[in-house]
C-alpha cells in the first residue's frame, strides 16, 4: 500500500505519572499502515519527557501557555509550520482544546487540519455541565454542583452524604469524607485549575472507560472499552484490560449518535453496585492509554488523522478482548546541552 | 446453569471474565467443575464423577459444590436467566 507522507504536530508529550496522551498517540502513528508519518512535538515544558524521544518524535518546538492567548499559540503555530509545513495538529490537553478550537479556521487557512469537536460540543460535556448533558441525553451521571467558595462547602450536606469528590474544573479529583477534608481540596484544586470546584456525588464501584472516535455525523468509528486493572494515587490506570461489554458499547453509540461528537474522546464510567454505569467524565481528546486501542486492532490516531484530511474512513468494530497495557516508567539519559536547547531556544 | 458462554478458562486454573475485565484463579477442582458447567452436564451426572475419582462423600461434596456454585454466581460468571 501507498503510505500517504504527512507532518503531524502532536502535543501532551508529559509522559509522567498523570501522563499526557502525546507519547502513545505518536506511537499509534508510527504503527499506521496507510500513514508515512513526520512528527513534530508540541510542548510547554522543558522536562517533558517526549520531547527526548528521538526515535519517535522528528523535532519538538515549545508553545506559548493558553493562558499567553490564542494570538500568541498562533503566531508560533505559523513559526512552526513556516519550517515544517503542519498537515495535521493533535492538541491533546484539555487545557488547550479551547484555544485549538478557536484557531480552527486560521489553521485551516494555514493548510494545518484539525479534527475537534465544536465549541458547543466542548462546553456541553463540561464537567461543569454534566447533569445537564445527562439529563439532555439519557445517560446516568452522578448529581453534582459547581462552587465557587469554600462558604458552601458546608451547606452542601443538604444535597450529599459524605463521601463526595471534590474535582478541578480541568484535571485533579479527590474524595473527602468531612467538610474539612473538602475545604482543603477545594483550595489545593482551585489554586490549581481555577473556579468552579465540582463536587460530585461519590459512586461506590468499579472504574470503566471506553475510548472512542466519532466522525461528527453522528457515527461512531471507533470503540474500545477497558478495566482500570491497576490505578496509582492520582486516579489514572496504570494497567487495563480491554473488554467486551456490549452495554459500554452501546452508551458510546448513544453518545456520539445523540451529540454527533466530532475526534476523539474518552468516557470515563463507573459501575455501580446496582450494575448501573454511571458516566462520571466526558474527555473531549484521545486518552494516554490510547495504545491499548491500537494494540486490540482500532488504530483511532491514524483514523483521526485520515478523518482530518477529509478522507473516508471506515467503521472499526472489531478489537481483541482480554489484552492488557501495563505502563512502565524509564529512564533516559538525557545531555545538558539537549535540556538547554529546548529551554533557550524553544526548539529541540 | 450454566457458565457464561465468554468466560475462558485455563488448564491452569486462570478464569477470565471478557465481560468486565475480572480474572480469578481456581485450584485443579474448580477447573473439572467449571468445565462441567461450561460443557451443561447435569449436577447427577458431576456428582457421580467426582464421588468415583475422590475420596469424598455426598454429603460433602453437595455442600462444596453449592458453596462454589454460589461465588461463581456472586461473581456473575454463571448465566442468571434460569
Amino acid at each position: 500500500m501507498n503510505k500517504r507522507k504527512v507532518c503531524i504536530a502532536v502535543s501532551g508529550l508529559n509522559a509522567i505519572d498523570s501522563p499526557g496522551p502525546g507519547v502513545a498517540v505518536i506511537r499509534g502513528l508510527r504503527e499506521a499502515k496507510s500513514l508515512d508519518v513526520k512528527i513534530i512535538g508540541l510542548s510547554y515544558e522543558s522536562l517533558e519527557p517526549g520531547i527526548y524521544m528521538h526515535d519517535i518524535i522528528d523535532k519538538t518546538y515549545h508553545i506559548p501557555y493558553p493562558t499567553a492567548g490564542t494570538d500568541a499559540l498562533l503566531a508560533r503555530l505559523d513559526y512552526i509550520n513556516s519550517i515544517e509545513k503542519i498537515d495535521v495538529i493533535i492538541p491533546n490537553f484539555d487545557a488547550e482544546l479551547y484555544s485549538f478550537m478557536k484557531l480552527e479556521d486560521a489553521l485551516k487557512a494555514m493548510n494545518i487540519h484539525m479534527f475537534l469537536p465544536s465549541i458547543e460540543q466542548f462546553e456541553e460535556r463540561h464537567k461543569v455541565n454534566l447533569p445537564e448533558f445527562g439529563k439532555k441525553y439519557d445517560i446516568k451521571v452522578p448529581f453534582s454542583k459547581s462552587i465557587f467558595s469554600t462558604h458552601e462547602i458546608y451547606s452542601l450536606t443538604d444535597d450529599f452524604e459524605f463521601p463526595m469528590v471534590i474535582k478541578g474544573k480541568y484535571y485533579d479529583a479527590s474524595i473527602a469524607y468531612n467538610s474539612e477534608q473538602a475545604k482543603s481540596y477545594f483550595n489545593k484544586i482551585s489554586a490549581k485549575w481555577g473556579l468552579p470546584i465540582v463536587v460530585q456525588q461519590f459512586i461506590h464501584g468499579t472504574e470503566y472507560n471506553i475510548t472512542g472516535l466519532g466522525d461528527g455525523k453522528g457515527n461512531t468509528i471507533a470503540a474500545v472499552p477497558m478495566r482500570k486493572q491497576y490505578i496509582t494515587d492520582k486516579g489514572k490506570a496504570w494497567g487495563g484490560i480491554s473488554i467486551e461489554d456490549k452495554k459500554m458499547i452501546a452508551l458510546t453509540h448513544k453518545f456520539v449518535s445523540q451529540t454527533k461528537w466530532r475526534g476523539g474522546f474518552e468516557l470515563e464510567l463507573m459501575k455501580g453496585q446496582d450494575n448501573e454505569f454511571y458516566l462520571l467524565e466526558i474527555n473531549p481528546r484521545i486518552p494516554a492509554w490510547i495504545y491499548l486501542a491500537v494494540g486490540v486492532g482500532q488504530n483511532i490516531p491514524e483514523a483521526l488523522v485520515k478523518l482530518a484530511l477529509g478522507e473516508e474512513v471506515e467503521v472499526m468494530t472489531e478489537y481483541a478482548v482480554g489484552k492488557m497495557f501495563i505502563r512502565y516508567a524509564w529512564d533516559m539519559i538525557v545531555s545538558i546541552e539537549e535540556f538547554q536547547q529546548i529551554s533557550t531556544v524553544g526548539e529541540l | 446453569m450454566k457458565i457464561n458462554k465468554n468466560i475462558a478458562i485455563s488448564d491452569t486454573g486462570f478464569v477470565f471474565n471478557p465481560i468486565n475485565g475480572e480474572s480469578y484463579s481456581v485450584n485443579p477442582i474448580g477447573v473439572e467443575i467449571v468445565n462441567f458447567l461450561k460443557e451443561d452436564r447435569p449436577f447427577e451426572e458431576i456428582l457421580k464423577t467426582m464421588l468415583n475419582k475422590y475420596s469424598v462423600d455426598e454429603a460433602t461434596f453437595e455442600k462444596d459444590y453449592a458453596d462454589f456454585v454460589n461465588i461463581l454466581k456472586h461473581h456473575n460468571l454463571i448465566e442468571t436467566n434460569e
